[in-house]
């Protein structure tokens, strides 16, 4: 069952004549996602990766009513435009890759996407995949394969590291989900915990965090609450972070005395999450716990 | 981006937030001349980043311009927790009958705006949060909706004000919010948001921090920097750069794996000198970059790249590792783990050149440790 994407899902890429844009549709393709058209204004009438391409996302869903999923890839000064043109027509679940987006404009799309229904994966993520059904994003495809292990984090390369980890280790993935480094997300841990819980084909749960916020710690005490019944096997990134300095991510740092990994490891623990001290661990644990 | 005092009150003044005047002093001449100018008891204030800075001595008060200029004296080109200080304000000494606080935040939980207020202010929010968390209203705004009215008057009336305050305190509100949204702001806040004993509001401190991610649209207070700095070098080459303080350097692609990087060195005993993410996609030429900006820096002992190939390839940071390591003449060990996109093509580049890749990145980290103590 997986949850979010799966062989059904019809994608449109929104800057898709870019440098970015086109490599990842070819390799969305290759993977074989359902890419049925792209956009980007001025560029109406053209091909790119031998996808239609529109100068809307309207002219797009009029020739290919089935759509129901996009994905990002535009620069973050228009990132916003291409979100809320997504929204406006009645895409359901639009995927921002674009990094760098300005918080003031990421809070208000996540706000209207949240009251038209819709979710938003990202700003500032992979994506996310449900192994040989639909790829909608930007991870190496070849490291997942389709299994019972749900994955989601705030994080792009560490999630492959650890999905890599878990391939090798002969289990598979039911779908990953990268909600992005940004401080303000469209999903939270909580979300797609809950979708998690409530898919069949998911038997154990990754969460991948890193330092920032309090993402972890509102998971952890989800996770307590709920009795949530299905394994969670976590990894924190940024032990050795030093305070005040923003990692790389925008969302990851340790500020005004909040956010550091110490806490987060000691809320999960106390939720009875195991947490891997390597990512290597991870796979390590999961093989146990599913054997 | 976190603006100076006196580019906050700058701005406060523009959106007619009622602050004390003020007035930017580079000397002690300065300073006396315009204490003189502002008359009566003067309060001077040292402009440097950090915080905590009047415990540490960074803000005096003084009784008359001669004392101005010895504090002015005093504090220009002293350091404050590590800060030089460069510029002082000089700005009237105001009476304050009570202290308030007031900020609009960027609340990462809730994933919107959020007002704080406080009839107490003067003290640290985080202790005044802790302490007495019935005295701190906490507002979200739904960005979609904006500042209201009924917003405006209920915080307002949590300060506690009487009834000439009361639309004093709703107007400044509105001006603060509009300032907020239109500069990108991750936070204003001003603490203490004085009472005066003549009854009126007025922001004694100020404090802005703006979104890095918006600064292509918040071109005002551009920053010099300084081209010297490694972090401005890496941020030049498009990279993200941290510097530590041990001795094993650190490349990797992407924050999270890099971050992890860092921690599993530390769980094997070694000490990361340094954070810096390639990104995704590196080329030949930018690996080449990030590993010479490493093999030439003076703490860094031993390399330490780890990179998983999606839409990098180990080929390309193969090919780039070996550029640095003839041009750099590097004397200094390397240790390399790659998986992934190309990843034999990448091991057979490093192998014909004398280096090798280990399969995961906890060996990898152990050999870079024992190699930084050995």
């Amino acid at each position: 069952m997986a949850i979010l994407v799966d062989s059904s899902t019809k994608i449109v890429v929104q800057g898709i004549t870019g440098r970015q844009g086109r490599f990842h549709t070819q390799s969305m393709i290759r993977y074989g996602s359902k890419v049925v058209a792209g956009v980007t204004p001025g560029k109406g009438g053209t091909e790119a990766e031998g996808v239609p391409v529109y100068d809307t996302v309207q002219e797009a869903l009029k020739e290919h009513p089935d759509i129901n999923a996009s994905i990002v890839m535009v620069p973050a000064p228009y990132a916003q435009d291409a979100v809320y043109e997504s929204l406006d027509a009645g895409i359901k679940l639009v995927t921002v890759i674009t990094e760098r987006i300005p918080i003031h404009d990421s809070m208000a799309f996540i706000r209207y996407a949240r009251l038209r229904d819709a979710v938003i994966i990202g700003p500032n993520c992979p994506g996310v995949i449900t192994p040989e059904a639909c790829k909608l994003g930007i991870m190496p495809g070849h490291i997942f394969k389709r299994g019972v292990v749900g994955i989601v984090s705030r994080s792009g390369t560490l999630t492959y590291e650890i999905a890599y980890n878990i391939t090798k280790a002969g289990l598979g993935q039911s779908t990953a989900i990268g909600i992005g480094g940004d401080p303000i997300t469209g999903l939270s841990f909580i979300d797609v915990l809950e979708m998690f819980r409530r898919d069949d084909e998911t038997k154990a749960v990754v969460m991948i965090g890193e330092i920032g916020g309090d993402m972890e710690e509102r998971a952890a005490e989800y996770i307590s609450k709920t009795a949530y019944e299905k394994p969670v096997v976590a990894f924190i990134a940024g032990k050795t972070a030093p305070p005040g300095k923003r990692m790389g991510h925008a969302g990851a740092i340790i500020s005004m005395g909040a956010g550091d990994a110490a806490s987060k490891v000691e809320a999960l623990r106390k939720a009875g999450v195991y947490v891997a001290s390597t990512p290597r661990d991870v796979a390590a644990k999961l093989s146990q716990i599913l054997a | 981006m976190k603006l100076h005092e006196y580019e906050a009150k700058e701005l406060f003044h523009e959106y007619g937030i009622p602050a004390p005047r003020f007035a930017v002093a580079r000397s002690s001449e300065e300073a006396k001349k315009l204490a003189r100018e502002m008359g009566g008891k003067v309060v001077v204030k040292a402009q440097v980043l950090v915080a905590g800075r009047g415990r540490a001595g960074g803000i005096r008060f003084a009784e008359n311009p001669d004392e101005a200029a010895s504090h002015a004296a005093e504090l220009l080109g002293s350091r404050i927790k590590g800060e030089q200080v460069e510029m002082v304000l000089i700005t009237p000494y105001t009476e304050m009958e009570r202290e308030l606080y007031l900020s609009i935040i960027v609340d990462r939980s809730r994933g919107v705006p959020v007002i704080l207020a406080s009839p107490e202010g003067g003290v640290e929010i985080e202790e005044l949060a802790r302490a007495s968390p019935e005295k701190l209203l906490k507002l979200p705004i739904d960005p979609l909706v904006g500042l209201r009215n009924y917003h405006q008057r209920r915080v307002a009336k949590f300060l506690n004000l009487d009834d000439g305050l009361l639309t004093s305190a709703m107007d400044m509100l509105e001006r603060i919010y509009r300032l907020f949204k239109d500069y990108d702001c991750e936070l204003v806040e001003i603490n203490p948001l004085a009472v005066t004993k003549e009854n009126k509001l007025e922001a004694v401190d100020a404090k802005i921090l703006i979104d890095d991610n918006a600064l292509f649209r918040q071109r005002r207070f551009e920053r010099p920097v300084d081209p010297s700095s490694l972090e401005e070098q890496a941020r030049r080459m498009g990279f993200a750069y941290v510097e530590l303080d041990g001795d094993i350097g650190i490349i990797g692609n992407g924050a999270g794996l890099t971050m992890a990087t860092m921690d599993v060195v530390y769980e094997m005993g070694g000490r990361p000198a340094n954070f810096l993410d390639i990104g995704g996609g590196a080329s030949e030429d930018v690996v080449d970059k990030a590993a010479t900006l490493l093999l030439r820096h003076p703490k860094v002992r031993v390399l330490f790249v780890n990179i998983l190939g999606g839409i990098t390839r180990c080929d390309e940071v193969a090919k780039g590792l070996v550029k640095a390591v003839k041009n750099v003449g590097a004397t200094k060990k390397v240790v390399v783990r790659m998986m992934g996109t190309n990843e034999e093509e990448g091991r057979k580049i490093l192998e014909g050149n004398g280096l090798y890749s280990y399969d995961n990145m906890e060996e990898a980290a152990k050999k870079a440790t024992e190699l930084a103590i050995g």
